[in-house]
């Protein structure tokens, strides 16, 4: 990690942090605003460079790419109001290491649509191919919907994807470790090229692989890629407690903030891990203007981008679980009520899940609608997240300084609402007041992605796996 | 690029240029290449190792490179691990490889080795086409199967029963293969199908509807076979070449399984003929396969499969050859017939062949930082000179250079 010569006391004794940044390519939902004239594409590879390019300039830790593995639909109907489409995500990443030298790439690969043996070649590979950059933000699902796809189908209850999660993650451990890292010899005189004919070797043996054999990947320069966790579950935070190096979270507002980073640092001691081993890195958003009055000025601009009447209408039926085409958008909210028990209407959706009593958050949007005199599209802008930092650079700087020092985070993911120009602002001035205050990173001091984040190489650890054949 | 349909004939005149790759794989696909001074194999698991191999490739305007891949350690055996500690063994990604190199290359196509048996053409479908957007139009794929056991059980999801050489005509050896190559070619219709589950023109941006897509572009594939089932549309929009190559290598075989699958699922066949009389046979019966499956006169390349050897005489050709034959303890011999000699009698060979119905070749060179350089420096020099071998890309895309049209999309053609 990089000192600076500028440090100076906070209040109390505690040194400051240093903050960690990453860039969240622009996803497929109504965050992304495709409408503005200067919104590029989502497909083709430039886009992918400009917004890595713009990441590396500002010293940022690594590119984040989200994964999903079927279209979005809603009403039986392929989702047509936000960005569709997207890469495969190890070829763009593999890419990216092209035209990147230092940033960290860091891709969402299912554990649940997916075998470990590929898994793992695919991360091995990108580690060797980008000089030790790959991170796997290790998701999961069960839906049938999106099995569809897929060999297997919908295999998998959905009290077990964490448990699959969890081996799936122990049997790539299995596999990146086994292989030492020495050898390969390749001495041309000798004619010995490995070391070790049993150089891979592997068992595993549980209930969701059974699997044996040599994985065919030698070591890669970070040994494992770093691993990242998502869910916000009870599961999930235990999950990342025992095996994740980072956690992408979505608690991006002060205090919930920091009761997640304490709850879940909290849960290290017992797995035997220090509170350095785990950072909690929220995904955030941001609007810049020249003033603080001018960015909230085009933060409610850009919210009105995100939520046409077309997508408020389509997030209202994600509680009401039925066809609401027939309501205006700009009048007040259904009479009619929800439609109770399993969501049928945003197939393929975790967002739906927040939802859990829809009759009372019916309930609640009507009053509030009501007293406020808010028409549909309104009620929406106002209810769904505005933008987490919103101000002049100086401001967003400050806030974001005060989170990371706070123990609300440890960093951000930032998620720009514009592709591929949209984290440009960002980078030119915002990040340079963030050095200035010796909180962050003027040159890159290390050359993996561990490095970036201060993390250990797992060869520092024991390894885990190397089964005796 | 002409979007009209291609009018590449069934067997090209034998004055049409050739197509010309090379096929990628560890040092060399001599088992001992990696000894040659000339070989990096400390560097083999580094992204500059092979950035510069394909950049060599393309400064010989070679149509395409192909890199090898497998689920498992290389094994000089046939189905079975060997062991061995004296030759190259573990490899990268090959998708992944090709993705690295895309972006420092401007011409050249790109062809990874895929495996069917045992992953998700969900996933190679995107994969591919992705490949295709990062090269801007450059991508394709060499299908290939797996009847490793050992391969088998590095994802616990079948058993496959051990064989030998000497089983393949058993009843139950002839099902199995039979099966795993049908397998690929359902595969490759389900990739191919993906590609085109986005029209064009899906992306219409409508600011004053809200939509980002028309919803009526994109496609359900709804395959429905015999190992998969896969309901689409794909995540990843239609790929700039519309279709990426599909490439495969086939074997004669009892079954004609093989050949089937380059007659149904290919736009490039590689073959491996050991003379002009074998090459008629392999092109005869491999077009016989094609008109079986209702492609009669469309554009498929058949391409010959090489091991080179290259040198300023045939004499030192030969001794390199026995040289490294001594050096990996056995005659190396493979599927493919051993060139040795010099770019010249190698370019007399290929024009022969040319005559027999071949349109390309793939060369294995037998040591790549010896013959890859041998190939861009002495044989393209000799063929250009012959008129025989292009004198610049001519081309933006893979299709392009191969002289295939950018294909209609055939969900689009039903609906229009």
């Amino acid at each position: 990690m990089s000192t600076s010569s500028t440090d100076k006391p906070s209040s109390t004794d505690k040194p400051l942090k240093q903050i960690h940044l990453a860039a969240h390519f622009p996803g497929v939902n109504n965050t992304t605003v495709w409408s503005a004239p200067e919104a590029g594409s989502h497909i083709e590879f430039s886009s992918f460079a400009h917004l890595a390019r713009t990441a590396e300039r500002a010293k940022f830790d690594f590119l984040f790419l989200a994964e999903g593995l079927r279209l979005r639909e809603q009403g039986g109907k392929i989702h047509d109001l936000d960005v569709v489409g997207r890469p495969d995500t190890f070829t763009v990443l593999s890419a990216l290491a092209a035209v990147t030298e230092h940033l960290g790439l860091t891709g969402t690969i299912n554990s649940t649509f997916n075998e470990p043996y590929e898994v793992a070649r695919q991360f091995a590979s990108l580690d060797h191919l980008s000089g030790g950059r790959a991170a796997w933000n290790v998701v999961t699902s069960w839906d049938a919907f999106t099995g569809e796809n897929f060999r297997r189908g919908g295999f998998l209850p959905q009290e077990e994807r964490y448990s699959r999660a969890k081996e799936f993650l122990t049997t790539a451990h299995e596999l990146f470790d086994s292989w030492r890292g020495d050898e390969i010899i390749a001495d041309q005189a000798t004619g010995t090229f490995l070391r070790d004919a049993q150089a891979g070797a592997f068992i595993h043996q549980g209930e969701q692989f059974d699997i044996s054999g040599q994985f065919n990947v030698p070591r890669s320069p970070q040994g494992r890629p770093v691993i990242f966790q998502a869910g916000a579950s009870d599961e999930g935070r235990e999950f990342a407690a025992s095996s994740a190096d980072a956690i992408f979270s979505r608690y991006s507002k002060l205090e919930e903030g920091q009761a997640f980073y304490q709850d879940v640092k909290g849960r290290l001691a017992r797995y035997g891990r220090r509170h350095d081993q785990l950072l909690i890195l929220p995904a955030a958003t941001f609007v810049l203007g020249d003033t603080d009055a001018e960015a909230r000025e085009l933060a409610h601009e850009v919210r009105r981008q995100q939520v046409s009447g077309a997508t408020a209408i389509k997030y209202l039926e994600h509680v009401w679980n039925r066809d609401l085409s027939a309501y205006d958008p700009d009048g007040p909210l259904p009479d009619v009520d929800p439609i109770p028990g399993e969501n049928t209407i945003a197939l393929g959706r975790a967002s739906v899940r927040q939802f859990r009593d829809p009759l009372a958050v019916a309930k609640e949007w009507r009053e509030r609608a009501e007293a406020k005199n808010l028409s549909i599209r309104e009620l929406v802008i106002e209810t769904t997240t505005r933008q987490s930092f919103i101000g002049s650079p100086a401001t967003v700087a400050e806030t974001i300084n005060e989170f990371v020092q706070a123990d609300a985070s440890d960093g951000f993911i930032l998620v720009p609402h514009l592709t591929p120009g949209g984290l440009d602002a960002f980078a030119d001035t915002v990040v340079p007041l963030l050095q200035e205050r010796g909180v962050f990173r003027t040159e890159y001091a290390g050359t993996t992605l561990r490095d970036h984040l201060g993390l250990e190489h797992p060869d520092a650890e024991v390894p885990a796996g190397r089964a005796a054949s | 690029m002409s979007s009209s349909s291609s009018s590449l004939p069934a067997s090209p005149p034998s004055s049409a240029p050739l197509h010309l790759a090379v096929a990628l794989d560890g040092a060399g696909w001599h088992p001992a290449a990696w000894r040659e001074p000339v070989a990096r194999p400390r560097d083999l698991f580094t992204a500059g190792y092979w950035a510069d191999l394909v950049a060599e490739a393309e400064r010989g305007l070679l149509d395409f490179v192909t890199i090898e891949d497998s689920l498992g350690l290389q094994s000089a055996h046939f189905l079975e691990p060997d062991g061995r500690t004296d030759q190259v063994r573990g490899r990268l990604d090959a998708v992944l490889i090709a993705a690295r190199v895309a972006p420092l290359t401007r011409h050249i196509g790109l062809v990874p080795t895929v495996v069917a048996t045992h992953t998700e053409p969900f996933h190679i479908s995107k994969a591919i086409a992705t490949l295709d957007y990062v090269s801007t139009g450059r991508a394709g794929l060499r299908v290939q199967v797996t009847a490793r056991p050992n391969e088998a059980g590095h994802f616990g999801r079948r058993t496959i029963p051990p064989f030998g050489l000497g089983d393949l005509d058993r009843p139950a050896v002839r099902e199995l293969t039979t099966d795993l190559l049908d397998e690929a070619a359902d595969y490759v219709d389900v990739v191919r199908r993906l590609w085109d589950s986005w029209e064009d023109d899906a992306e219409i941006r409508d600011v004053a509807t809200g939509r980002f897509i028309d919803r009526d572009k994109l496609h359900y594939i709804d395959f429905e076979g015999k190992h998969f089932s896969v309901k689409g549309p794909s995540i990843t929009p239609r790929p700039p070449q519309g279709q990426p190559l599909v490439s495969a290598l086939a074997h004669e075989h009892s079954t004609g399984a093989p050949f089937r699958l380059v007659a149904r699922s290919a736009d490039v066949g590689y073959v491996t003929p050991h003379d002009t009389e074998q090459a008629r046979a392999v092109v005869a019966a491999v077009r016989a396969e094609q008109d079986a499956a209702g492609r009669t006169g469309e554009p498929l390349h058949l391409f010959g499969d090489l091991v080179v050897f290259l040198d300023d005489t045939p004499a030192a050709a030969e001794d390199r050859r026995d040289r490294l034959d001594a050096l990996a303890g056995y005659a190396y011999a493979g599927d493919a017939r051993i060139f040795t000699g010099t770019p010249a009698q190698l370019a007399d060979l290929l024009l022969e062949l040319r005559a027999d119905g071949l349109s390309g070749f793939r060369l294995r060179p037998a040591v790549l930082g010896h013959d890859l350089p041998a190939i861009t420096r002495g044989l393209v020099p000799e063929l250009q000179r012959r008129g025989a071998f292009r004198s610049s890309y001519q081309a933006d895309t893979l299709r392009g250079l191969l002289g295939l049209a950018r294909p209609a999309n055939r969900y689009a053609a039903a609906t229009a």
